[in-house]
């Protein structure tokens, strides 16, 4: 009795104008970051060259490069990573699989990452400042710096991590038992490859925090920018070299942009470099073909 | 398509009934014949007294019966009536659920399975288990089978491709899937899927297999392969399957326990022969059952 409508002549205004707003939302998002990435690549190309990016900063950074400075970031982030995986993948672990989702203990750790996620940057940088500086004697170093990073990262590492391993229907988790396997196996062997999407999803977000953060880093890997010499000397990172261009130096304010635009670039290429090693991994670990099907675990989107 | 009431098991007619399989088209099992245990009935899994709480909630109480060594015993009742509890008490998997006891025994062999000596991953080896939606891990098809052999220690590749062809063979999925090996075991359909999990608990060479419904999540066409193939594993294995279909149950069951709510815990109302329990019932709530009066 019913004709055949379609689509199309079924859309009340309402549905238009939803559409729209819809899209236009989208758009204003795109053209946020069109926006700050055409300013920085306008302030920042003029100065850029090779010779900027291995080139040892001069003049107070006026001149010169950010080689040295791109050597003490690398090494802060590697310190915080190296400290900050293995603790937050396996409180996550620990979190997800191993107590119950009601549980005391398990609440008190979730209660706690939320309290750190929610401490402002500046916070860590006193606290960093005050244990690894001053009471385990550090000082200001590229240690302590990286340290305190590690800090700030857990929380994202362990709820992204979390996510991703509850994601995963228990009927994995049943069958594998019946097949009698242990848990510890089931986790590394099943459990962690079909989370690796949501593990490479924190990872880059935490990269991204780590590279971004300023406050924490100016009370305790420092600002000196030499070429840090070995992992106790103060060194420079990339926000930090921004940030005191920016408001410290008179002059500096194409450098500042420079450095931001290889910053912007760095992200960017960690980026797709992790995706790609991520799905790689989990490609070998899975041995599939085709990613299809897999669109039932969906990776927590940043 | 009709079938015959399932003939006890003792006619010889029963070899008939099954497709005969011939070497070319790859099975390795051969055709069966109906269980020997079935004509001088050999308990294999001996329950006494068993009953199980979901924390004050009792699921289950008081199931007395014996599972017969190489036959194939279907659980049937309403839902919520306690058939998958039990059904996963057999491989211990209830000691997942939190706040989950149990009293009486289950023993396999005569060693109860409770006994706080017990390996349950050795356990488990023994027992495979198919559930009700097929649950392949979203791996490629030969991980699927080679991670569970990796676990039990085959570690040779050679011993691990042999298996799961031999298994693949079995389960009539080798011609299917064998040129795709390492592609997702997600991209098979319903019932291949639900065929590739009979596989990958067959690898473990297991001596009892546990089946929760395998055939409802899967098309009226992949539900009969999987039940020919279910025929099939008579008397290799000892064979528990929970099943709503009480037409299946006739079909391929030796035995029969019929289950019921009882003041809100399953209970066994009766157990004993398939042809028995549909076609002489004692007890008048499984007339009830059988006949579809109930519920």
């Amino acid at each position: 009795m019913a004709e055949m409508v379609s689509m199309k002549s079924m859309r009340t205004p309402r549905d238009c104008f939803a559409k729209l707003a819809i899209y236009c939302a989208a758009l204003l998002v795109c053209a946020a970051f069109a926006w700050i990435l055409s300013d920085i690549a306008r302030g920042g190309m003029a100065h850029l060259s090779l010779d900027f990016v291995i080139g040892s900063p001069r003049d107070a950074g006026r001149a010169g490069g950010i080689g040295s400075i791109l050597v003490s970031t690398a090494l802060v982030l590697a310190i915080a990573l190296m400290a900050a995986l293995p603790l937050g993948w396996t409180t996550a672990a620990l979190l997800a699989e191993y107590v119950s989702a009601g549980s005391r203990f398990g609440g008190a750790v979730r209660y706690s990452l939320q309290v750190l996620a929610a401490v402002p940057s500046i916070v860590f940088g006193l606290f960093g400042n005050a244990f690894f500086s001053i009471y385990l004697g550090l000082g200001f170093s590229i240690l302590s710096g990286g340290l305190t990073l590690a800090c700030m990262l857990l929380p994202i590492l362990v709820s992204t991590a979390e996510s991703g391993l509850r994601a995963i229907p228990d009927a994995h988790r049943l069958s594998a038992a019946a097949l009698g396997m242990s848990r510890t196996s089931t986790l590394f062997r099943l459990l962690l490859p079909i989370a690796a999407p949501s593990l490479a999803a924190g990872l880059l977000l935490g990269i991204g925090r780590a590279i971004a953060e300023t406050a924490a880093l100016l009370f305790t890997s420092g600002y000196v920018d030499r070429t840090p010499g070995s992992l106790l000397d103060s060194g420079r990172t990339l926000a930090v070299h921004i940030f005191d261009l920016s408001m410290n130096v008179p002059g500096g304010d194409a450098a500042a942009y420079a450095s931001a635009l290889v910053l912007i670039a760095a992200l960017l290429l960690i980026n797709m470099v992790a995706m790609r090693l991520a799905t790689d991994w989990q490609r070998r670990k899975i041995m599939a073909e085709n990613s299809n099907g897999y669109s039932n675990i969906d990776a927590p989107r940043a | 398509m009709h079938r015959e009431p399932e003939p006890t098991p003792t006619e010889p007619a029963k070899a008939a009934d099954d497709p005969p399989l011939k070497a070319d088209n790859g099975y390795t099992l051969g055709p069966v014949q109906a269980g020997p245990a079935c004509c001088d009935p050999q308990p294999l899994i001996q329950v006494e007294n068993f009953s199980l709480r979901y924390g004050l909630k009792t699921a289950l109480a008081n199931v007395t019966l014996d599972i017969y060594r190489g036959c194939i015993t279907a659980l049937i009742g309403p839902s919520g009536c306690g058939k998958t509890s039990f059904l996963s008490s057999i491989n211990r998997l209830t000691d997942l659920i939190p706040g989950c006891g149990i009293t009486g025994r289950i023993c396999i062999d005569g060693g109860d399975i409770h006994d706080p000596a017990r390996d349950v991953q050795a356990l488990r080896r023994q027992i495979g288990m198919v559930f009700q939606k097929p649950t392949p891990f979203p791996l490629s098809i030969y991980r699927n089978i080679e991670l569970p052999l990796h676990e039990h220690g085959v570690k040779r590749r050679a011993d691990t491709v042999a298996i799961i062809e031999q298994v693949l063979r079995d389960v009539g999925l080798w011609e299917e899937v064998h040129d795709r090996l390492h592609s997702s075991a997600l991209s098979l359909s319903g019932g291949q899927q639900q065929r590739l999990c009979i596989a990958r608990a067959l690898a473990l060479n297991p001596r009892i297999l546990l089946m929760d419904e395998p055939c409802s999540a899967l098309d009226p066409i992949a539900s009969g392969i999987v039940e020919d193939l279910i025929s099939r594993l008579r008397g290799r294995y000892t064979i528990v399957i929970v099943t709503h279909n009480l037409a299946q149950a006739r079909r391929i069951a030796n035995y029969a326990a019929f289950f019921w709510v009882r003041g809100h815990a399953g209970s066994l109302v009766e157990f004993g022969h398939c042809r028995q329990i549909f076609e002489s019932p004692a007890h008048e709530l499984t007339a009830a059952y059988v006949n579809g009066a109930r519920g």
